[in-house]
């Protein structure tokens, strides 16, 4: 069991021996631009500690910023470093992480909650996946702040069920952490107490939203439903509750250790840190890259990504997932960050970034994303139930080259409907990759119709 | 858990100054003021899930539309229940209701006494004009005395909540998602057959449309009782 | 096989036991019943029902909400094409046609000799190899458009 930081600083450093004596043979090329160009910090750990192993986390300083806080810090003090440091949501909403719990923590109420959300749905995305897998302890650190700092000592970890290695890599750290008295009761000899569950989804991109992520842990069908009240007030049966990515959680122990200002100093003016960006789709070199916020576009695709494959050229990069939109050559030099996203009309989302070459048909991108809405769609709300298979199929119109002029007036005033009107983000999300090619891809469009 | 003082609250309606208690909902208050919101899921004395979207209503300061039988009422807001991208979107999603799937007035058994048809004439709105989606499901009239036609559901849940919140029996839900989606007995089992269901008839009195019906009872006969579980709730003494 | 003398509902009885009979554990209730019997039978999801005292038709609402939930046997081998953003631009599609030719049967369905089902799956999250297809509980990477069942085909008995 450990019970001070002494005691922990003391394992950290009989595990750094042992470590130092049979060093672990790391097999990638560390040297190359795909690496070099990057600022790992969430991604710090990954391939140098073992995953499974709590005591390795613990020799590269895990749970120390968690000990310093119990040891040295209010909870007022941990959400003004969090304030501080200007970290937003990463899940995709970009809400300022210290606003949230602030709300969340000034909340009169015995039993508060707080909620990783693992539930990585959208395609394209598997930075949170490597998160899990690869330094799960990481997480559960995260958690344990968030729950001193709001009055929570419950956690609960939604993980999607397509992730079998992460909730075996999650439930050992649990496991583990629990044996060492870092995680349960009376943590440090603090008097603080915290637990963590698991709990599976089970197959629904709907879940990942927040009220219907919660309605999914209650047993139910994934429904979300209309906010206000927010989860701050209204949560987890009715409790004060903090939802948070895993890749937000995973940034908490650095700005414990590090201090809210350096994590400011790092991106932009109004998104701060880094961001893990998953490169897929046709470039040289695929993969997790995490770099500062305010990088470019076109440093993330050549200089990092090697640049479109098999010589062909680009076309178009896609952000944010179903819920984001296409971005045109002429704009790559826009420098990542949540609001520049915004502005060009697509969003930052979880952080996938699919690159296009010129045989990418842009109509056909959206159709695939407005069917993968449909198929997702819970069913509750009107608009987004019908609305989202109904612009499949004028879609479909347009790819087929038999629509009319009278189904692109359509198409764009129910995408528009569609938006405001649906009950939650995926409904208002799902016309976006439409109405971002419409903006900057027109001509595909106007090509699909046939006025006879 | 937090104890929610219930204050009075003044605010706008349309320009029009009207008040009420803090855990009303803006549908409650425009109600109890003579002003009219269109609604289709909601029914007074059943809880309001806010899905059908036909209740949306402007706020002053927010950027989309919110359903007024869900919002609570709070001090000073300026609320707008028309507006043109208001009506337009109404009118999209009633049309998307009609298109969803099948619905032919002429041979339906509550022609004449249906809230689809009564909130066209409400919106005026003459005809539909979303993509039709041509889908066809199977009618379920096992019960000797009900019949459930899917092809006529617009999924307001209003069934499912009056058998669970007023009858108690659980006996429907949905099957699926999306737009397959479908209002089931027990587990997808004939009504006739159903080991939950007391055959009270309330899922038929609150039914919008012809979904659910009595059999054997003519179209000029049918009366669909839907403010009968208004008044039961009423008279119970409950909200 | 009546639930009484089938060992698999009394693995199952202490599972929902061990989780206290709650209600809201209904999912991860369903997760291991799929686990122990292959998928969720009408018996075992009135079974589960009566133990957690919850409404049928709540349950099979559950049950039928959620892509993970099979409500129909399996076959022996498993194979998920993704369809996910980065797959489909690499041409999952022309990869499912395939296999679907070869099998004679479609996504969702399992051929007749209960060897294979052929699912899809929307992203499995691991984007930087697509095109991927799970064979059973192998990620086969960069699978190829022609030839995508090359070296597990032997395998399908």
């Amino acid at each position: 069991m450990i019970t001070s930081i002494e005691e922990l600083q003391e394992l950290a450093q009989i595990k750094k021996s042992q470590n130092d004596a049979n060093p672990r043979e790391i097999e990638i090329d560390m040297t190359s631009n795909f690496y070099t160009k990057q600022t790992r910090i969430v991604l710090e750990n990954e391939g140098i500690i073992d995953p499974e192993d709590i005591e390795d986390y613990i020799a590269h300083d895990g749970y120390i910023p968690l000990f310093k806080v119990l040891d040295e810090m209010s909870p007022k003090d941990v959400i003004e470093e969090l304030k501080i440091s200007g970290l937003r949501g990463r899940g995709g909403g970009g809400y300022p992480a210290g606003l949230k719990w602030e709300s969340v923590s000034k909340v009169q109420s015995e039993q508060k909650y707080i909620i990783c959300n693992g539930d990585e749905g959208d395609p394209g995305a598997f930075m949170d996946r490597a998160v899990m897998e690869s330094d799960p302890h990481r997480v559960l650190e995260g958690m344990a702040i968030a729950g001193f700092a709001c009055g929570a000592d419950k956690g609960y970890i939604y993980i999607r069920a397509e992730y079998p290695i992460a909730v075996k890599r999650l439930t050992r750290a649990i496991k583990q952490a629990t044996k060492l008295g870092i995680l349960g009761q009376n943590i440090a000899q603090s008097g603080f107490g915290f637990t963590i569950e698991i709990r599976l989804g089970a197959g629904a991109f709907v879940c990942g939203e927040g009220t219907a992520l919660i309605a999914s842990i209650e047993g139910g069908r994934g429904h979300p439903r209309q906010k206000p009240p927010h989860l701050s007030d209204h949560g987890l049966w009715g409790k004060p509750t903090i939802l948070n990515n895993v890749e937000t959680f995973a940034n908490i122990a650095p700005i414990i250790k590090n201090g809210g200002e350096w994590f400011k100093s790092i991106g932009t003016q109004n998104s701060s840190g880094t961001k893990v960006f998953a490169l897929s789709g046709h470039i040289k070199n695929t993969g997790l890259v995490e770099v500062p916020m305010g990088t470019t576009l076109r440093e993330l695709v050549y200089d990092i990504g090697g640049g479109v494959e098999d010589g062909r050229k680009f076309k178009a990069i896609q952000s944010g997932g179903p819920s984001g939109g296409c971005i045109p050559e002429h704009l790559l030099d826009l420098e990542v960050d949540y609001e520049s996203l915004k502005e060009v009309d697509s969003i930052m989302g979880s952080g996938g970034l699919i690159v296009m070459d010129d045989s990418s048909n842009m109509v056909e991108i959206a159709r695939f994303f407005m069917d993968f809405c449909a198929n997702e769609s819970c069913g509750k709300c009107t608009p987004c139930r019908v609305g989202t298979t109904q612009l499949t199929g004028l879609l479909d119109k347009f790819i087929a080259k038999e629509a009319t002029k009278h189904d692109f007036t359509l198409l764009k005033e129910m995408c528009l409907v569609v938006k405001s009107t649906s009950l939650c983000g995926l409904g208002q999300t799902a016309p976006n990759p439409v109405l971002s090619t419409i903006k900057y891809f027109e001509d595909e469009y106007l090509a699909g119709i046939c006025d006879d | 858990m937090i104890r929610e003082k219930v204050r009075v609250k003044k605010f706008t309606i349309d320009g029009i100054c009207v008040t009420g208690q803090s855990n009303q909902t803006i549908l409650e208050v425009a109600r109890d003021n003579g002003i009219e919101i269109p609604t289709m899921c909601h029914l007074k004395g059943l809880s309001d899930v806010g899905s059908c979207r036909m209740c949306i209503v402007e706020i002053e300061g927010r950027h989309e539309p919110i359903p007024s039988c869900t919002a609570k009422i709070k001090e000073g807001m300026e609320v707008t229940t028309s507006s043109p991208k208001i009506k337009a979107a109404r009118e999209m999603i009633l049309s998307m209701m009609f298109s969803e799937r099948y619905h032919t007035c002429s041979t339906c058994v509550v022609n004449g006494d249906c809230q689809l048809q009564s909130k066209s004439v409400e919106l005026e709105l003459s005809h539909s004009f979303t993509p039709y989606l041509n889908q066809r499901f199977e009618i379920d009239a096992s019960h000797k005395n009900f019949v459930n036609d899917p092809n006529k559901c617009i999924l307001c849940t209003r069934c499912i909540r009056v058998c669970d919140e007023i009858e108690g029996a659980h006996a429907l839900d949905l099957f699926g998602r999306g737009l397959g989606t479908r209002v089931i007995h027990d587990m997808d089992e004939p009504w006739a057959d159903s080991t939950s269901c007391t055959s009270c008839g309330k899922c038929v009195y609150v039914c919008p449309t012809g979904a659910l019906y009595e059999k054997d009872i003519s179209e000029e006969e049918i009366i669909k009782k839907r403010e009968i579980v208004t008044e039961l709730v009423r008279n119970r003494g409950q909200k | 096989m009546s639930t009484a003398t089938d060992d698999r509902y009394n693995a199952l009885e202490k599972i929902i036991k061990k989780l206290g009979y709650e209600k809201n554990a209904l999912l991860e209730v369903l997760h291991n019943a799929q686990g122990i019997f292959g998928y969720l039978g009408l018996d075992t999801l009135k079974f589960i029902a009566k133990r957690l005292q919850l409404p049928y038709s709540k349950v099979y609402g559950v049950a039928t909400f959620y892509s993970n939930f099979r409500l129909k046997p399996k076959g022996r081998h498993n194979i998920v094409v993704c369809a996910g953003t980065a797959c489909h631009i690499k041409g999952a599609d022309k990869i499912l046609q395939k296999i679907e030719q070869r099998y004679g049967i479609k996504a969702g369905e399992t051929t007749s000799d209960e060897a294979l089902s052929l699912l899809t799956a929307r992203c499995v999250g691991t984007c930087s190899i697509a095109p991927v297809i799970v064979f059973d509980e192998d990620i086969k990477a960069n699978v190829s458009l022609e030839n995508p069942l090359c070296d597990i085909e032997e395998s399908i008995k």
